[in-house]
């Protein structure tokens, strides 16, 4: 970011020019491409975006080639992914090609949202193709500028391992070729390697940051250390929405090391900040605050009232999302025949490992922020509101972070608002933020409470005939910006996973209700389908074993035509599988479950036995149709990991619960995410092989590992797990 | 404010700080060294752990004023130690890490683990793993790295 920083000052080119040339400080060669992104043409008659100088590869001297990512690294591995894919069109050397995070610029933004965040698991779905042309145009301006030299047409010449050569043995570096070949004219059109070219893409690259990470020397936003720096603490109020009355700040102010105590306005309502030299001192400070709130007038969220109310809205159609058939037809259908379940899941809390924070300097005309941001256009034009400034006075270096989940893409920005309201007060200090794990856990932005109601109606061929399904939980996007989003009263983020299923099921009618409730909610990896999965995944499960059919026979004479990836994960998943080699030990039981989401498809079998009146698993096999693995190391880990965040809604204490209006857990004490021993003992991961384009791998494996654990239960017990968490068996 | 003498990876190190400052924010905040993370502030993650005289602690609820002369090895001075690099270079050629963040309390019990028992068991793993959380649930590659370092360590 200290690079970006030098590279505005250093670049003073016609804005018109796609591309940017000039020397850095190090003496290198900055090549920056700016092409338009689908997402700015497709606006029509606006005005051609003016794009900030900044570049996606820069060619150094030394040979050293840097790729910009544009999107946050935060576990997922992109910041290996992308330069592997911009490298491999390029024919760069790997060993020389090093990366970092870009900051907030119109050029960053994801091709297919139009916003520079990350979300969907697009992160190379979305910026494939954009990084294969990129590396591409570079590759064919090296290559023209070698031919000039050797006067040989491009076509005579070859690439690779960041090298041209020429028809006659000549050889030329691009490190010695990039100053002339960033005074060529950017080709419009290149062509893109056949994947039987692919000397990167493909190939199991271990991670770039993955020494760093091992080391300690990887720096995360928490880990800032800027000159004259002070650390911010806020103290919320009890309930969302509370509001300070009077604060008695004495005690505070004497702990050694405080600087200043106030009140500051939040999303809705107040809570009161706390300045100091250091984190322990904020704490202690904090800590000795004595707070009235004013907590008139605001509903008190209570979980034993929500779920029954929840539960009444269930037996009542709500907005319909879709309709298929006679609704009426299943009523028709005998008793014996009809399953009636009804499913109950929890408030979860992302709890990524690094708490939340934001460092924000405010210098008047101008501001300065550091966040680990999954959504750059959304903190940076929040942090521009709050200190009357344009998003672009505010220069926003992206962090690494320690995790996210969903959790660091906040539409209203909460974290770095409350980092601008602290700094504006601060003016010219660096202030980081640093959200407690309490201010976490107890801090709101779940993932949403929801009820099911689903009543199947079984056919003579032991197939569902009919299927009337209520779905209850808060809109994520309701009151929001992103309100569009509603469709018909139905927010697709609560139904995705059911309404679209891939099964063929004639009669099929789902409907959804948004009760408006005193919780902020926020999209939890994988979203509705961490939800939609687990219900369509159990009551598929329990059709077939009524029907006495294989789980995976069932399935697939259930699936439609075209439903192609989950048919071959489906076919992967029963070659790879002990599932069809031979019978489960005693007291274990095999289970298994599937789904689509983000275009992935996933099956999933586990080998689950009870051990301390918990399900114990001790392996799981996962097949994927992922579409082209760019890849697979990391698309291997992302599903190993996967189905153990995955597992985060059965752990017993999985759940975040409120009474009188507070929340009940505090930290990891009562909030507790799986452990090493939660998890699988092994997990392997199969991949379909494909040439399709690349679909989403950050959150496809977490719908289906509770399905699958519930389902292998079930085998064991006989019983059937429908609410969440999984407190006794 | 309270002064102290502290032995981090082999260097004497003097702090001017509060009696109740953990450990934790006195290597974070006053010696700079960032390595070791700030989780849940309650022993409750192990994110923070380090080795106090040998031993693997949770370094947010020690108290400097407890410190006393006990040795500290941090993860930035780990690769000092045989068994410490042999684990480190076995995280690397696992791919373990994902977001990171937790690796460092990961690899510091870890070490711990190999140097009193050089041949765990899935059981010893479990045991001396169990505080370690890793929202990215890396927990299989974790398994895998300590095995594979567990056959390097002579």
């Amino acid at each position: 970011m200290r690079t970006a920083m030098k590279r505005k000052n250093d670049l003073q080119l016609d804005r018109r020019s796609f591309l940017r040339v000039s020397s850095v400080a190090a003496g290198g060669l900055l090549v920056s491409l700016y092409f338009d992104l689908p997402a700015a043409s497709a606006q029509g008659n606006q005005p051609a975006k003016i794009y900030p100088p900044d570049a996606f590869v820069h060619i150094r001297p030394d040979g050293k080639i840097m790729i910009t990512v544009n999107r946050l690294e935060f576990g997922q591995g992109v910041h290996t992914a992308l330069p592997m894919v911009l490298a491999d069109e390029l024919d760069a050397d790997w060993s020389q090609v090093i990366a970092e995070l870009a900051p907030a610029a119109e050029v960053y933004k994801d091709p297919v949202f139009g916003m520079q965040m990350v979300g969907g698991s697009g992160s190379i779905a979305h910026s494939f193709q954009q990084y294969r042309e990129l590396g591409a145009k570079v590759r064919a301006m090296l290559v023209a500028t070698a031919a000039d030299r050797w006067r040989v047409t491009p076509d005579q010449c070859r690439t690779e391992a960041s090298m041209v050569h020429g028809p006659n043995k000549q050889r030329a570096k691009y490190a010695d070729l990039a100053i002339d070949a960033a005074r060529k004219t950017v080709p419009e059109k290149v062509t893109l390697k056949n994947p039987s070219q692919f000397r990167i893409i493909g190939k199991a690259v271990p991670r770039i940051d993955s020494r760093s990470k091992c080391d300690g020397s990887q720096k995360f936003g928490l880990d800032l250390d800027l000159p004259g720096m002070k650390i911010a603490v806020v103290a919320h109020p009890p309930v969302f929405g509370g509001k300070v009355k009077s604060v008695n700040d004495a005690e505070a102010r004497q702990v050694e090391g405080v600087r200043d105590v106030f009140e500051i306005p939040l999303v809705k309502g107040s809570g009161v900040a706390v300045v100091a030299d250091k984190f322990w001192p904020a704490k202690q400070a904090r800590d000795l605050l004595k707070i009235d709130w004013d907590l008139s007038g605001i509903e008190l969220p209570d979980s034993a009232q929500l779920w029954t109310k929840y539960r009444e809205l269930a037996r009542t159609r709500g907005n319909v999302a879709v309709t298929r058939g006679d609704e009426k037809l299943i009523d028709q259908i005998a008793a014996p025949n009809r399953i009636v379940a009804e499913f109950e899941f929890p408030y979860l809390a992302h709890a990524p490992m690094e708490p939340l924070n934001a460092t924000v300097r405010f210098d008047g005309d101008a501001a300065e922020a550091w966040v680990p941001s999954q959504f750059q256009t959304m903190d940076q034009m929040t942090i521009g509101q709050v200190l009357g400034l344009k998003p672009e006075q505010v220069t926003f270096h992206t962090e690494f972070a320690g995790g996210g989940f969903g959790r660091r893409a906040v539409i209203d920005a909460h974290v770095p608002r409350e980092a601008a309201v602290i700094a504006k007060r601060l003016r010219g200090t660096p202030v980081t933020l640093i959200w407690t794990r309490e201010d976490d856990v107890r801090g709101g932005y779940y993932r949403p409470m929801h009820a099911h109601r689903v009543e199947v109606g079984i056919g003579p061929d032991g197939m569902p005939a009919a299927w009337r399904h209520v779905i209850v939980g808060q809109s994520l996007v309701a009151g929001t910006p992103f309100e569009g989003m509603i469709k018909n009263g139905v927010d697709e983020t609560a139904v995705e996973g059911t309404s679209d299923t891939s099964y063929i099921i004639p009669d099929f009618h789902v409907s959804a209700h948004h009760p408006k409730v005193n919780v902020p909610v926020l999209w939890w990896r994988s979203v509705g389908h961490t939800h939609n999965a687990f219900v369509m995944e159990t009551l598929i499960d329990e059709l077939a074993t009524r029907a006495k059919m294989g789980a995976i026979a069932y399935r697939r004479k259930l699936l439609k035509p075209e439903a192609k990836k989950l048919r071959a994960a489906l076919d992967l998943l029963e070659q790879k599988t002990l599932w069809s080699k031979r019978l489960p030990p005693q007291g274990h039981a095999f289970g298994i479950a599937c789904h689509e989401s983000f275009e992935t498809a996933v099956a999933c079998a586990v080998e689950v036995s009870i051990e301390n009146k918990r399900p114990r698993i001790h392996q799981a096999t996962l097949a994927v149709h992922c579409g082209m693995a760019v890849n697979p190391l990391t698309i291997e880990s992302q599903f190993q990991g996967g189905i153990g965040f995955g597992l985060t809604q059965l752990v017993g204490q999985g759940a975040i619960t409120l009474k009188d209006g507070r929340v009940e857990q505090r930290n990891f004490d009562g909030y507790t995410p799986p452990y090493i021993a939660d998890v699988p003992v092994s997990v392997d991961v199969h991949i379909v092989p494909s040439t399709e384009a690349p679909t989403g791998c950050g959150e496809p494996p977490v719908p289906v590992i509770s399905p699958a654990v519930v389902n292998a239960l079930a085998r064991l017990t006989g019983k059937r797990y429908r609410s969440l968490p999984l407190v006794s068996i | 404010m309270a002064t102290y003498q502290l032995t981090v990876n082999g260097q004497r190190k003097q702090v001017n700080v509060d009696p109740s400052t953990p450990l934790l924010w006195v290597l974070r905040e006053d010696l700079k060294m960032t390595g070791t993370k700030y989780g849940c502030g309650i022993s409750a993650c192990g994110a923070c752990t380090v080795h106090l005289n040998g031993v693997a602690t949770r370094s947010c609820v020690v108290p400097v004023s407890l410190v006393g002369d006990r040795p500290i090895v941090t993860i930035e001075g780990v690769a000092n130690d045989p068994v410490g690099r042999v684990v480190q270079n076995a995280w690397v050629e696992k791919d373990v890490v994902q977001c990171g963040y937790c690796q460092s309390g990961q690899i510091m019990s870890a070490v711990a683990l190999l140097k009193a028992t050089p041949k765990p068991t899935d059981e010893n793993i479990e045991e001396s793993m169990g505080g370690n959380l890793c929202r990215c649930a890396t927990y299989v590659r974790i398994r895998e790295a300590i095995k594979n370092a567990s056959q390097k360590i002579k």
